[in-house]
């Protein structure tokens, strides 16, 4: 069990997402971002399946009642485990009574906590993530709040100890988002076009799990667009009559009325996710081809993350022997 | 019944969605059954992972490191050609509505603004029948078309920021109704004890597209 001393009401239970639901208008929610989550499940020999905590208001405290081996992956924190500092994608050794303490962020929005075993909350429609919007799933359907409780379930002995370097989402340096081009990006004109790709964007104080609301010049269609409600997947750049964009995050709706004129690509929504408020894009266009390969090299690098992790474990198993 | 002549437009939505919008202005009930029977026919294609019908459109995801995406929109343009638009028999739901008072607040402006007296708009709308498009926005929420076009408002011009669940509703030219508290734009004249989605049972949202419902009066609440 662990046990929460200090949170804000946005940190939530998540997994990698509720799928299969979009046509119930059931939100796929999940981690933000979603490598970073998946990069703490392997280390600890976990599948990626396993629920963690997000974090994205800190300082976040969590005291382990029991013995845990656990593993935070994301923002870049100041961190301490009973008082002594601990490292980033490191694997953790927590006794009864020890306190985790995870400081604001230098870099990168959210932290994800991962715990051998994985969070034991129920599932519902085969997910843990909370979806704080429907509250739906995680801890009761809401955010953390100080006083709550956690189970952990029981996982096999990892005898791997150390880290690993990994691929982060974290940007170092000023970002660029890439994306493909939505339906509707033929309805704005290619002045406005070249603008949505040459312009500084700014990530907005009203963004959250459902949408980053972004901030920057007006882009405006040639005509009034009015659309019939229609799926949309997490990504899904829009133009609402506002004309400032609005990019759909993990616990968006599943159907949407604004005309839309990009998407995010999978591969980089974890690392729009890592964008604090303030911070300045671009985005960059690429090839639908370009944006599979791009998840297809993000999967690949947590399939070597994982032998890698699974060599290690053996091999400190044959050693003991 | 002449052929259906709309070419859908189809479209890369993202990295693992392919968007097929056959919508034109206005919605189309023909279209829509083309559109449910397009998305029972695409559900049994290979990498195919999820069919989310719109309004006279559908978004499909599928596993793109598996499949191309000019693969499956000529899949999907030769199965809407195949795709019957024929008429379909659909469900009957009754769903009991009280109109008007503290959770039907907009009832009296909704008469006012389409000129006729409180009961007769609680008639007309509890004489239509309605049919569900597609859910979505929100868990198990109907998009309902066949709203009697004297009905017909325009969506408030500053949103509730939260609507109970149980609303019953009308935002332009659909009927709804809320299964949950959520944000909503659309007016509310009523509320139902109906309740439409339950996350824990087997099949969580009551309603599914091309369900007909009806709306049945249980009084007006002043």
């Amino acid at each position: 069990m662990i046990e929460v001393l200090s949170t804000g009401a946005l940190n939530t239970v998540q997994d990698r997402g509720r799928f299969g639901f979009l046509n119930v208008g059931v939100a796929q929610s999940g981690a933000m971002d979603s490598s970073a989550l998946a990069v703490g499940n392997i280390l600890l020999g976990n599948p990626v399946t396993f629920a963690g905590l997000e974090i994205a208001m800190y300082p976040f405290k969590v005291k382990f009642l029991d013995t845990h081996v656990f593993a935070v992956v994301g923002a870049h924190c100041r961190m301490t485990l009973a008082g002594a500092p601990i490292p980033p994608q490191w694997i953790c050794h927590a006794k009864p009574g020890d306190t985790l303490v995870i400081e604001a962020p230098v870099k990168g929005v959210r932290s994800y906590i991962c715990f051998a075993g994985g969070l034991d909350v129920p599932t519902v429609m085969g997910s843990r993530s909370t979806d704080l919007k429907s509250a739906l799933g995680g801890l009761e359907g809401r955010g953390l709040k100080r006083g709550d409780t956690l189970a952990v379930l029981a996982a096999p002995a990892l005898l791997a100890k150390g880290g690993v370097t990994a691929p982060s989402s974290v940007s170092l340096s000023a970002a660029q988002i890439r994306v493909t081009a939505a339906s509707e990006h033929g309805e704005f004109d290619n002045e406005t076009a070249a603008m949505f790709f040459s312009s500084d964007w700014k990530v907005t104080q009203e963004s959250n799990r459902m949408g980053i609301r972004l901030a920057g010049p007006i882009l405006t269609p040639r005509r009034k667009i009015e659309m019939l409600s229609h799926g949309i997947l997490p990504g899904t750049v829009q133009v609402p009559p506002s004309g400032q964009p609005i990019v759909q995050m993990a616990d968006a709706n599943t159907c949407g009325g604004y005309p839309k004129i990009a998407n995010v690509i999978d591969a980089d929504i974890g690392r729009l996710a890592q964008l604090p408020v303030g911070a300045s894009f671009r985005f960059i266009h690429v090839t639908h081809d370009e944006a599979v390969q791009a998840q297809i090299n993000i999967e690949d690098a947590l399939d070597r993350l994982r032998s890698v992790v699974d060599a290690g474990d053996n091999a400190i198993r044959k050693f003991e022997e | 019944m002449p052929n259906l002549n709309i070419e859908p437009a189809l479209s890369v939505a993202g990295t693992r969605g392919i968007f097929l919008n056959a919508a034109e202005a206005q919605f189309d009930s023909r279209v829509q059954r083309k559109i449910l029977a397009l998305a029972s026919m695409v559900t049994e294609l290979p990498f195919v992972s999820e069919v989310v019908p719109g309004v006279n459109s559908l978004l499909v995801v599928y596993e793109s490191r598996k499949q191309g995406a000019i693969t499956l929109m000529k899949q999907l343009s030769q199965l809407w050609v195949e795709a019957p638009d024929t008429e379909i028999e659909g469900r009957v739901f009754e769903i009991p509505v009280f109109y008007g008072g503290a959770r039907g607040e907009d009832l009296a402006d909704c008469a006012v603004h389409c000129g006729v007296s409180i009961e007769e708009f609680v008639r007309i709308h509890s004489e239509g029948e309605y049919r569900v498009a597609c859910l979505g926005a929100m868990p198990g929420f109907p998009y309902l078309t066949g709203l009697d076009s004297r009905l017909t408002i325009a969506r408030r011009s500053t949103p509730r920021l939260s609507l109970v669940g149980g609303s019953v509703t009308i935002g332009g030219s659909h009927a709804g109704v809320t299964p949950c508290t959520a944000p909503s734009g659309w007016h509310v004249i009523g509320h139902t004890d109906t309740p439409l989605f339950d996350s824990s049972a087997a099949v969580a949202a009551l309603l599914k597209p091309g369900d007909r419902i009806r709306f049945v009066s249980k009084g007006i609440e002043s």
